[in-house]
């Protein structure tokens, strides 16, 4: 009788991974079985060219589910898309779906919404599936215990027709996080401070693992913000380990298995977890307890600090990249170094995204609104991140709590998180924004972006600047 | 199909900021694009034309520069979002080689399938060969030779499997190769997959 080693303990990484190799390549790639793709009509036009030109079908189309949601107006949706392009290319999203027997939502359909919202809502995103989609948010799906990752486009066309792709295995990462976040910090707020602390690009090449006490107990919406925030830090992917939370918010989910396979199902995902003793290429720690509310200042996701601090000053940074950098940022975004950022003008407030436009996002904003009125001079949008957010919400009456403020209340999509459906900044505008780039002319060209959490972008929303929300008495 | 790649010689632009996203490299207002024509004109266009149409000075828009197929970048090149169109847009404009300490991983992917090469290079050889390509040195990369050489001296060999100089020296495409050689593979682990998780297949 031959002895076997015991097995060695493995990451939840590994374990996605490994469940779906269909073959090891010689050059070091690995042909990876890819068990669900989310489409949404901007990434996707130029992928079905690629099908339609070799004549070839998707593999699965059951594997598939499509959504616009990057360019459609969150307004007049009575109306056909006023801007041609967009219009066109919701049109195109529709003819390829329809050709090639694509399960679609279309945009006058209750469900449609922003495709990392959706996926989840609908239960298309499970634990232990692999997962891609054209867009870098796509870690947002890790939150589930899912390999989940962005792609490109030739590699969507390549999902369609073979249902794999050759990935190579990332290094892992573990972010424990310890302690328990103080009033008025969220899991944005977490995300950002683990992206100043990692750099924008800190974590490239590397899958993030959270783990801790504190992540055990967040919600499934916060848990997927801190995943949707990991391709900041530069991971494409990012893991929480399926637990009893993620398993009450899938059960009775359209998409999910239901009777004897939801228990098989279960009893799989029991085993997903990653073994204690498991290794991490590297691993950080990150205090919850010490976290304030954070806001970014600059021009990439990694330029937050907390509410209460200043805008750095290049005189005192040694690197003169660094110090140029900063400069530039500085510029750009028309502040003063060494200035604090609180009590930064603001004249846009934007509470929306698939970071932050979920039914608990929502929640948090109307909790801080609620019984206040928009600052004179700003222009306050709600987008929430679907439209069954957007019908709960309704229900709870937190459509009136930001009406009443002088908020508008819209449609779901992505809006203005990336200014492709004519809601944007004009050239010089700030905004507070509960989205995920504050890049240069993300939300419109010349526009200034400052990232932050729900509340605090309510906060910012009834007091025309840059405001920490826990200096805001709760009203009743 | 992307175009061969085997070598070249040519000027080098040099960008050396730090984590150029590729919402900076392709503006997203031009995603709206159902085409991949006419990708050059929309590369860097935030940098290159300013807000009432204005050329601003680039070195994308430098005439001695027009032939340049190798660009210099900083840290955390192609970050952000997964736009291929950024890939497509580089191609477009000529440049078949991007030279950097890091990339973003959704970039490099897309770059690979499209016949551009991402080269990592540790910051201060990126530094300097940023300051040589300011200087106007020819850059030199040979695949099968696996070489860069600035003004014909060596610098750094490239890492590559002699599949990705294949790749590169034949074109890319990624679906025929999978398509090809692969799909009786897929199918059985497709099958013994169903078997083990059954609801995905519901
Ligand atoms: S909300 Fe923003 S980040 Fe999310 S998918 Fe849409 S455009 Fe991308």
């Amino acid at each position: 009788m031959t002895i076997l080693p015991p097995e060695r303990p493995r990451t939840l990484y590994a374990k996605l991974w490994d469940s779906h190799v269909v073959r090891e390549r010689e050059d070091g790639s690995t042909l990876l079985y890819v068990d669900r793709h989310l489409l949404h009509e901007v990434s996707t036009p130029q992928s079905f060219v690629a099908l339609d030109r070799r004549g070839l079908r998707p593999h699965r189309p059951a594997a598939n589910l499509a959504v616009p949601d990057h360019a459609v107006p969150t307004r007049g949706r009575d109306k056909p898309i006023a801007d041609p392009m967009a219009r066109a290319q919701t049109a195109r999203l529709v003819e390829n779906v329809d050709r090639h027997g694509i399960p679609f939502i279309p945009l006058s359909d209750a469900r449609q919404g922003i495709v990392h919202v959706v996926g989840p809502e609908q239960g298309f995103t499970l634990p232990g599936i692999t997962l891609a989609c054209g867009d870098s948010h796509t870690s947002t799906h890790g939150a589930f215990g899912a390999l989940a990752f962005g792609v490109g486009a030739s590699e969507c066309g390549i999902v369609m027709a073979a249902q794999a792709l050759a990935q190579r295995r990332a290094r892992t990462m573990v972010v424990r996080v310890e302690g328990t976040p103080g009033p008025g910090v969220t899991a944005k707020d977490l995300a950002l401070a683990l992206i100043a602390q990692l750099g924008a690009n800190g974590a490239a090449g590397h899958a993030i693992e959270y783990q801790g006490a504190a992540i055990r107990a967040l919600s499934m919406e916060a848990r997927m913000t801190l995943c949707n925030m990991a391709i900041e830090a530069g991971a494409r992917v990012a893991l929480i380990a399926p637990d009893e939370t993620t398993f009450a918010f899938l059960e009775g989910r359209p998409m999910a298995p239901k009777g004897p396979e939801w228990d098989a199902a279960v009893a799989y995902w029991r085993t997903l977890p990653s073994d204690e003793g498991a290794l991490y290429d590297r691993e950080v720690v990150l205090d919850a307890g010490k976290v304030a509310p954070f806001v970014t200042w600059g021009t990439s996701p990694e330029d937050a600090i907390a509410i209460d601090a200043a805008v750095p000053d290049p005189e005192a940074v040694a690197d003169p990249a660094r110090a140029g950098r900063l400069r530039k940022a500085i510029a750009y975004m028309g502040l003063e170094a060494g200035r604090p950022i609180a009590g930064t003008r603001i004249d846009t407030v934007f509470i929306g995204s698939c970071t932050n436009g979920r039914l608990a996002d929502l929640r948090a904003a109307a909790q801080v609104v609620r019984g206040r009125s928009v600052a004179p001079g700003v222009r306050a949008l709600v987008v929430p991140g679907s439209g069954l957010v957007k019908a709960q919400a309704e229900a709870e009456g937190l459509d009136l709590v930001f009406t009443e403020a002088g908020f508008e209340w819209r449609e779901a999509g992505c809006s203005m998180c990336v200014a492709m459906n004519g809601d944007r900044l004009e050239p010089g505008q700030r905004s507070a924004s509960t989205s995920n780039r504050n890049f240069e002319g993300r939300q419109g060209r010349g526009g200034r972006t400052h990232l932050l959490s729900p509340a605090m972008a309510a906060a910012a929303a009834v007091t025309g600047a840059l405001t920490d929300v826990r200096t805001l008495e709760a009203m009743a | 199909m992307s175009a061969p790649l085997i070598r070249l010689e040519t000027r080098a632009i040099s960008l050396p900021e730090t984590n150029t996203d590729t919402d900076i490299i392709f503006p997203a207002r031009f995603l709206l694009k159902i085409d991949r024509d006419g990708m050059d004109e929309c590369l860097f266009r935030d940098r290159r034309v300013g807000p009432e149409g204005e050329a601003l000075d680039h070195p994308f828009d430098d005439p001695a520069l027009r032939d340049a197929q190798v660009l210099v970048a900083g840290p955390g090149f192609g970050c952000g979002s997964s736009r291929e169109q950024a890939v497509w847009a580089l191609v477009d404009w000529g440049i078949r080689v991007v030279i950097a300490p890091d990339f973003g991983d959704i970039f490099a992917g897309n770059a690979a399938k499209n016949g551009l090469l991402c080269v990592r290079l540790p910051a201060d050889t990126c530094r300097t060969l940023a300051a040589r390509a300011d200087a106007g040195a020819r850059f030199g990369v040979d695949l099968p030779a696996r070489v860069l050489t600035v003004d014909g001296a060596r610098v750094a060999g490239l890492d590559l499997s002699d599949a990705a100089v294949q790749a590169f020296g034949e074109g890319w495409d990624e679906i025929d190769v999978i398509l090809n050689r692969e799909i009786d593979e897929i199918r059985r682990f497709e099958d013994d997959h169903r078997a083990r998780q059954p609801w995905l297949f519901a």
